[in-house]
């Protein structure tokens, strides 16, 4: 369970979150929805570990550890994963050696026992059929010359294969086509289950026609200015976030 | 053995008078560099092309004559991988007992005719008239017109001599004929202090391609100054690769002609520097001909309170009109202590060309960093991986094979080593 209270966050000195109170119960996936500079990305890599990101108040705890003080690559071993915005291009890397390495790290900070080349490979290539990916895939230089869809399947393809206990997908659907959207809510509605928990942070509604949240939080101003059932969410796409601003102003 | 007492110049031309009798091949060339180095001495600071690398702990060590134990080479070859025919130099001198028969080349050692070549340049540097003056073997290989060489390793390994700097100079002569090939795979290693300062001759004929690939793997107390000298003929390939590893104080310098029209040159390299090392590759490509290509990324990973210098230079003539040439000098500071000293220049004459040069200085991307720690990966793992993806992008551009495997293991090798 992923439970955030009283959060504050900020960057270069300028506040960004100003009192985030938000929990995930397990199994549970939860929206958060917002306009631009809402603070949703910041919420994200707060949780995810970004150095750059100051948090002045408040904390954020995992299954009761306090995320907050551990390292980037230990929330990542209790299950945390980040589907970034932006995916990071890493030339020079190939994208298999960089699932295997994430994974087994993963597994020894766990004491599990690594997967070889060929145990890794069968893993992979089960994965890349279920979502539809090409093998290719794996051959190629993490999100090097990947199209924008690309890099967002490349993602899931990774939460599919690191099985997180908590994702957080930082507007993942921004920009995709019909196609890749359904690839992304598949990857995550394939994992859903009594272990499994997800934040998915979206501008639009249409990511949550495929993600049916249990719950959606609306955030401005680095506010969560209203909680509520996955029907809050199509009242966003009627009204706009406009006038559910002014209202809680 | 009558051993020199005297250092720098002195101690080298006293050895000269020394050995004079027994080097092989005419006296001539050897006595007008004996006398370059006698008047102009060993470069300074104050010399502009050693502005950033000093060899005074070269001019002012005592260096001995090489004795050559027969031992412990058989152990320091083990280390070197075979990816092609075999021939092995020891402290400087061809061990036909530890080489292979060339095939599809000619091959003959130095020692055998002391032939010169008429490409380097013992008038203008005074390291090459060093080895002019004492060069006693070297590797002279021949690729006939039309013919694949295959691949030639040439190693070199220099022994330890505990208390005793040694020195050896070898000059070695590639001449590739009329649409020749060869993949000649050059490999520095060794034990001790000592000096290897070798002089290149190379040749590369109308349409023929010599793919170089250097590994500069000498022991970390060692010196190590090698002089190459290419010309390239028309629509010829001199496509090298420079790795460099080890050495106390390190330089590679190159002078590259593109002398016939459509000519290419790549010229690239890595150094991985770490404690107190200091390595610098010198390059100067000139383009006497239209229509040539010159590629050359030098990447640096400087560590500890290492020290990288790049300066290139191209210089293009005035009816080398349609040139184009590229030289990226980038470097990657792992310590606050590292440091690079980067000068391209670019002399142009000719009013038709696509030259550019450009340099690059950082530290390891927060973002990426950032990207493989949340994924799991430890932070110094994750700065492996970082440089060594910074390294692989330039070893990638070496095709053959082997060659690359090589140099990817030398690169884990210098990884583990770091790590232990």
């Amino acid at each position: 369970m992923l439970e955030i209270r009283g959060l504050a966050a900020s960057i270069n000195d300028k506040p960004i979150l100003h009192g985030i109170d938000l929990t995930v119960p397990q199994g549970e996936v939860h929206a958060v929805m917002g306009p631009n500079g809402s603070g949703k990305s910041t919420l994200a890599y707060v949780l995810a570990g970004r150095a750059e990101y100051e948090v002045t108040a408040g904390g954020a705890t995992f299954d009761g550890q306090d995320l907050l003080a551990m390292e980037p690559e230990a929330r990542a071993a209790v299950g945390v994963f980040l589907a970034f915005q932006y995916p990071v291009e890493l030339p020079g890397v190939g994208n298999a050696n960089f699932l295997r390495t994430a994974l087994n790290a993963q597994r020894r900070s766990r004491g599990e026992a690594e997967l070889d080349a060929i145990q890794f490979l069968k893993l992979a290539r089960g994965e890349l059929r279920r979502l539809a990916m090409a093998d290719d895939m794996l051959k190629r230089n993490v999100n090097v010359g990947f199209s924008g869809g690309e890099k967002k399947r490349n993602e899931i393809l990774q939460m599919a294969i690191l099985r997180p206990r908590m994702a957080i997908l930082d507007e993942t659907d921004s920009g995709l086509d019909i196609d890749a959207l359904k690839v992304v809510a598949e990857g995550v509605n394939a994992l859903r289950g009594p272990d499994f928990s997800a934040l998915v942070i979206t501008h639009y509604q249409r990511l949550l026609d495929h993600i049916v949240p249990d719950r959606v939080h609306v955030l401005a101003g680095g506010r969560i200015l209203r909680s509520g059932g996955p029907e809050l969410a199509h009242e966003l796409e009627a009204r706009g976030y406009a006038g559910l601003v002014a209202e809680a102003a | 053995m009558n051993a020199p007492s005297a250092t720098g110049v002195q101690g080298f031309l006293a050895r000269f008078e020394g050995l004079r009798a027994r080097l092989p091949g005419a006296p001539v060339a050897r006595l007008a560099a004996a006398e370059t180095l006698r008047s102009v001495g060993f470069p300074g600071r104050r010399d502009e092309a050693w502005h950033y690398t000093n060899i005074r702990p070269i001019a002012e060590a005592e260096f001995h004559e090489p004795l050559t134990p027969l031992v412990d080479c058989a152990a320091m070859l083990a280390r070197v991988p075979s990816v092609g025919t075999r021939l092995v130099f020891v402290d400087g001198r061809f061990r036909e007992d530890l080489s292979d028969t060339a095939a599809g080349v000619t091959f003959e050692p130095f020692a055998r005719r002391g032939a010169f070549g008429t490409l380097a340049r013992p008038d203008r540097d005074p390291l090459t008239a060093l080895n002019t003056m004492l060069a006693e073997d070297g590797a002279v290989i021949t690729v006939p017109a039309n013919t694949d060489g295959g691949t030639i390793e040439l190693v070199s390994v220099a022994t330890d001599a505990p208390g005793r700097a040694t020195a050896f100079h070898p000059r070695h002569r590639i001449s590739l004929s009329r649409n020749a090939r060869l993949t000649l795979v050059e490999i520095a290693l060794g034990k001790g202090t000592y000096l290897h300062n070798p002089v290149s001759e190379i040749e590369v004929a109308d349409g023929a391609v010599l793919t170089h690939v250097r590994l500069q793997d000498e022991s970390l107390s060692a010196y190590h100054l090698a002089t190459l000298y290419t010309s390239i003929a028309a629509g010829g390939t001199y496509d090298s690769f420079t790795l460099v590893l080890g050495g106390r104080l390190a330089r590679v310098e190159m002078h590259t002609e593109l002398t016939g029209p459509g000519a290419i040159a790549h010229l690239n390299a890595a150094q991985l520097l770490t404690g107190v090392q200091h390595a610098d590759i010198t390059s100067v490509v000139r383009h006497a001909a239209p229509h040539g290509t010159s590629r050359q990324t030098v990447k640096n990973v400087l560590d500890g309170r290492s020290r990288g210098v790049f300066q290139g230079r191209i210089e293009v003539a005035r009816h080398a009109q349609k040139t184009d040439g590229y030289q990226m000098n980038q470097a990657l500071l792992l310590s606050p202590d590292a440091e690079i000293n980067s000068k391209p220049e670019l002399e142009i004459f000719a009013d038709d060309v696509k030259c550019s040069h450009g340099a690059t200085v950082g530290e390891l991307d927060a973002e990426q960093l950032f990207y493989l720690r949340s994924r799991g990966i430890p932070d110094k793992e994750a700065r492996a991986i970082l440089v060594r993806a910074f390294l692989t992008e330039a070893i990638d551009t070496v095709t053959n094979e082997a060659a690359r495997g090589m140099l990817e293991r030398a690169v884990g090798g210098w990884w583990e080593r770091q790590a232990a």
